[in-house]
């Protein structure tokens, strides 16, 4: 089976500060992987590589075999994304800012309309649909961004922190939300919340000063009877002193 | 087209915001008023809207980059050029899109202008050939300044400087034509001073207002506009993830 998502020798430098650093990996249909680090770890670095905003200084990432730098629509179009801070329009309405991502995104009429619905059923924003944004809390904002990302069934989802801000009973929901999406679907999740990678992904990938450290199974990490907290900070503070 | 969807949403932002009211109100009591006071409009007794024609390029000068600067220094204070750009849709086709967005509302603020032209046409008999030649002209000038304020736009996400920079440029290209600059250049540098009168946007547009369009001239507003949403692309290309 061809992976969705092929990342290979993935570098990005800010002049002399390399924050992704030779990054290779990939993720095949029904794996959900947990992207975790520090903060500065060069998570959302490389999904905005991934997404096609940031141009990688060196190697190449695919969606769907598509690269991200030679083909960016096809690619983007194989893509659901959630940047860093579910961004959105604060001035429309949740209704409107998914229609204009619907018709960018090439559908029409009675399509976009039914793409809209379902993309504001899974994530429970129906109550709020012709509300402005800006009106929105915090939950329900990054709940909007989540709408978007989903609209168009796209095999590769990259989700940066997509839990971040939301109360503990929404938090559920979206992981429900993604394990009821993950067998179809290439997942890739960044989180600072450990059981969140135990309770949805199949995969852990450890990064810390843009390199990954560990990229196994949550329990094959954890396996020398330590819990997944102790395996991160092990991993991720020695390398902060041997530096 | 997708440059079509940024620019629906684009303008619906204008509208959903005091912007598009504060500027519009602006606009029509200030072209109103320097016609009628500055302009002499009743006592030089000609049937024509020459007055409002001269006034209208200073008006754009200031009012253009206010629409302007928030094009891109918005989005990126808000962080929805990742948004953005990361929808399956060609960098360019963005570019495009805010531009007929801030485009059509400057159309839709001169359109408003209207009843100038009814007052002009009740009082006299004016050539209405030569009001929409003038009126063509100045929507081609308020799309250069656009595109000069949209580039300036893309370099920075502080709206303030966005504005300022875009004042400046398109005030050089305003000025480029005025005696003060050509007799200035021809004593030091003549060949300067060909370019630019060539290059000024007012001389262009006092050709316009006198009713006639020619090729060269859209030919020239073509390809201003085209360079300087070029260079918004390429701009935006660079530094759109700083």
């Amino acid at each position: 089976m061809a992976a969705l998502i092929e990342i290979e020798r993935l570098t990005k430098r800010f002049g002399a500060f390399t924050a992704v650093d030779d990054v290779s990996f990939s993720v095949g249909r029904g794996e959900v992987v947990g992207f975790l680090g520090p903060n500065g770890a060069g998570k959302s670095t490389t999904m905005k590589m991934l997404a096609g905003f940031v141009t990688p200084t060196a190697g190449t990432a695919r969606i769907c075999g598509h690269d991200v730098v030679d083909a960016p629509v096809a690619a983007k179009r194989a893509l659901g994304y959630l940047p860093e801070g579910a961004p959105t329009y604060p001035e429309m309405t949740v209704a409107a800012f998914l229609g204009f991502v619907a018709r960018i995104r090439g559908f029409r009429g009675g399509e976009a309309a039914d793409r809209i619905a379902a993309a504001m059923a899974m994530t429970q924003l129906e109550g709020v649909r012709l509300q402005p944004i800006e009106t929105l809390s915090k939950g329900f904002k990054r709940r909007v961004g989540l709408a978007q990302s989903l609209l168009h069934d796209p095999p590769v989802l990259v989700l940066d922190e997509p839990t971040d801000g939301l109360d503990p009973n929404q938090k559920h929901e979206v992981r429900e939300l993604i394990r009821r999406m993950a067998p179809e679907k290439a997942i890739v999740i960044s989180t600072h919340i450990l059981e969140e990678v135990d309770a949805v992904c199949t995969r852990a990938i450890i990064i810390a000063h843009g390199k990954v450290l560990a990229d196994s199974t949550p329990k094959a990490l954890e396996a020398p009877g330590k819990t997944l907290e102790q395996v991160f900070r092990d991993l991720t503070t020695k390398r902060a002193e041997a530096a | 087209m997708g440059a079509i969807a940024v620019a629906r949403r684009e303008l619906a932002a204008y509208f959903a915001t005091p912007v598009a009211y504060v500027f519009i109100v602006i606009f029509l009591m200030m072209s109103g008023a320097l016609t009628f006071t500055i302009g002499g409009f009743f006592q030089r007794g000609q049937a024509d809207l020459g007055p409002f024609f001269t006034f209208v390029p200073w008006l754009f000068l200031f009012l253009v980059p206010a629409l302007t600067m928030r094009l891109w220094a918005e989005e990126r204070r808000l962080g929805t050029i990742e948004l953005l750009l990361t929808l399956p849709l060609p960098q360019w086709q963005a570019v495009v899109g805010k531009f007929l967005a801030a485009w059509a509302f400057c159309a839709i603020a001169l359109v408003l202008t209207f009843p100038l032209v009814l007052t002009v046409n009740y009082l006299g008999d004016p050539d209405n050939g030569v009001i929409l030649a003038g009126y063509a002209g100045c929507l081609l000038v308020a799309g250069a300044y656009l595109a000069i304020g949209a580039a300036m736009s893309a370099m920075t996400k502080n709206q303030v400087i966005a504005f300022v920079l875009a004042v400046a440029v398109c005030f050089l290209f305003a000025a480029a034509g005025s005696p003060v600059v050509t007799e200035f250049l021809s004593h030091r540098i003549p060949a300067l001073a060909e370019v630019a009168r060539g290059l000024s946007l007012t001389e262009r547009l006092n050709g316009i207002t006198r009713g006639v369009i020619a090729l060269r001239d859209i030919v020239f507003f073509a390809s201003f506009m085209g360079f300087f949403l070029f260079v918004n692309a390429v701009v935006l290309d660079h530094r759109k993830a700083d």
